[in-house]
């Protein structure tokens, strides 16, 4: 197997006043894989995508992205530019006014020249097929196009790996099955954080189970099951 | 921006198609040193370039006013009590209270001034489009820091004003009507504390995205700024107005 892109070694954090949010928590990520992880509220899921994009500093612990060490802060600038992280909250995403200047963000901070930066946001939002949105207002949006536009604003950074914070919260069915459709045209290697097994299954091909602040040995697959619901004998979508 | 609604920015006269950059150094250049003018016929001057810059602009008079209306209530305190509390010639008096000619004087020198300001600000920074604001400041070398607090606070007033109507309605939902007591003092007191909690926490989530996107205090922009050599014609006007208006002073000055 090749290297891992993304690798936690024996990593330890503790809200000041807490318990181990993380315990030791070991984890990898190669490229190509798409990994689903699930856990319950407060099993330390988001600390670890912020420890792995530098934002937060474990107590203990390695992260290692693309072979590299991350050694303090400002060695992660370089890799977190080969990584697109969608967070959970569009509106902690999106500052600028208009989409346009938003979705060019990160390939301006990239050093690319206006017009290539301009170029790789287009592109990005025909892939999220929001074209013609360019001169609208991020704010003005609705949920489920600001969560696009979010993540146009990564897509425009060409990243070799994508995480996905809870990407689904607040949206409609409609909206998710946008998402899913997008994400089936994308190949880089994921890391997808969700409470929904339907759309992990159906954007991953491994899960793993974080619980008190450790990734579970053992491997799951995603699987769909049957259900009951009311008026579950008119024909319908999920 | 994203959340306040720039009316001015939107407009096509030939100060909005003007390099930002030199809109910066002419704002900067005719504000600063009518801020530290100290008689009025120089004020009165500093007035009228200011009313030259918004006709030329073309910006919407009814918006113009109402804004310097907002202005004007702050400086209608200053005329509460200026005149009475600067020592000189008393003019007249309510009861125990002096009215003299100096703080009179005071009073309508800061007025003239400030709506002269006012209107300078409006006419070339007001004209400048959000985004375009940021680099231009950066390339004019001004500080890092200052950039950030005036574009972000630019940014975020919106959004703490909501998180406060959110929490306000959540509030009056449970029943809360505002009275005269301790309840009230203290759940207010709370709203405001969670006000800051909350817009420290967001502060922080909105870093951290920046960040993530290669953010590292810089600012860049689609838009590439040239200077005209209009552009350059309007600086040196600008500056004439502005010497003009100094030697109205040492002229003044010189003679008495």
């Amino acid at each position: 197997m090749s290297h891992a892109v993304i690798e936690l070694k024996d990593v330890m954090y503790a809200f000041p006043g807490r318990g181990n949010t993380l315990d030791g928590l070991n984890f990898h990520l190669h490229p190509g894989e798409k990994l689903g992880l699930f856990g319950p509220n407060g099993a330390g899921k988001t600390t670890m995508l912020h420890i792995l994009m530098g934002l937060i500093k474990p107590q203990q612990g390695e992260v290692t992205l693309f072979e590299k060490t991350m050694q303090d802060g400002d060695c992660f600038d370089e890799a977190r530019l080969k990584i697109g992280f969608l967070f959970q909250h569009s509106d902690d995403q999106l500052f600028c006014p208009t989409v346009l200047d938003d979705v060019a963000f990160g390939p301006l901070n990239q050093g690319l020249p206006p017009e290539q930066a301009k170029a790789k946001a287009m592109a990005a939002l025909k892939t999220v097929g929001l074209e013609g949105f360019e001169e609208r207002v991020p704010y003005r949006l609705s949920g489920g196009e600001k969560k696009l536009v979010a993540l146009a604003t990564i897509l425009s950074m060409d990243p070799e790996v994508l995480i996905l914070d809870e990407p689904t919260t607040g949206l409609s069915p409609e909206a998710k099955e946008r998402l899913i459709d997008i994400l089936h045209g994308l190949n880089m290697a994921r890391l997808v954080v969700s409470h929904e097994p339907d759309f992990l299954a159906a954007t991953t091909n491994r899960l793993l189970a974080m619980r008190d602040g450790r990734i579970r040995p053992g491997e799951l697959k995603p699987h769909t099951h049957t259900h009951v619901h009311e008026e579950g004998d008119v024909p319908h979508q999920h | 921006m994203a959340a306040l609604e720039e009316p001015f920015a939107s407009g096509n006269s030939f100060i909005h198609r003007m390099d930002p950059r030199i809109r910066l150094l002419c704002a900067g250049m005719l504000t600063i040193p009518a801020a530290l003018l100290n008689n009025i016929d120089q004020a009165i001057a500093a007035l009228c370039i200011g009313t030259v810059l918004i006709l030329l602009a073309q910006l919407p008079l009814h918006l113009v006013l109402k804004r310097l209306a907002v202005v004007n209530v702050f400086i209608l305190f200053l005329w509460l009590f200026l005149p009475f509390s600067l020592p000189g010639e008393p003019l007249f008096a309510f009861g125990p209270f002096k009215a003299t000619q100096e703080g009179i004087n005071l009073a309508a020198l800061i007025t003239v001034k400030s709506n002269g300001i006012v209107l300078t600000l409006m006419a070339l920074m007001g004209t400048i489009a959000i985004q375009d604001l940021g680099p231009a400041m950066q390339q004019l070398r001004i500080p890092n820091k200052l950039c950030h607090i005036l574009l972000f606070t630019y940014r975020y007033i919106f959004v703490i004003y909501q998180e406060y109507t959110t929490m306000r309605r959540a509030m009056a939902a449970r029943g809360f009507c505002p009275k005269t007591n301790t309840h009230t003092y203290k759940s207010y007191a709370w709203l405001v504390g969670m006000l800051l909690v909350k817009s420290w926490d967001r502060a922080e989530r909105v870093h951290g995205a920046m960040r993530c996107r290669g953010f590292k205090g810089q600012f860049y922009s689609l838009a590439a700024f040239t200077t005209s050599k209009k552009d350059y014609a309007f600086l040196a006007l600008c500056l004439g107005a502005i010497i003009a208006v100094e030697s109205m002073g040492i002229i003044r000055s010189t003679l008495s």
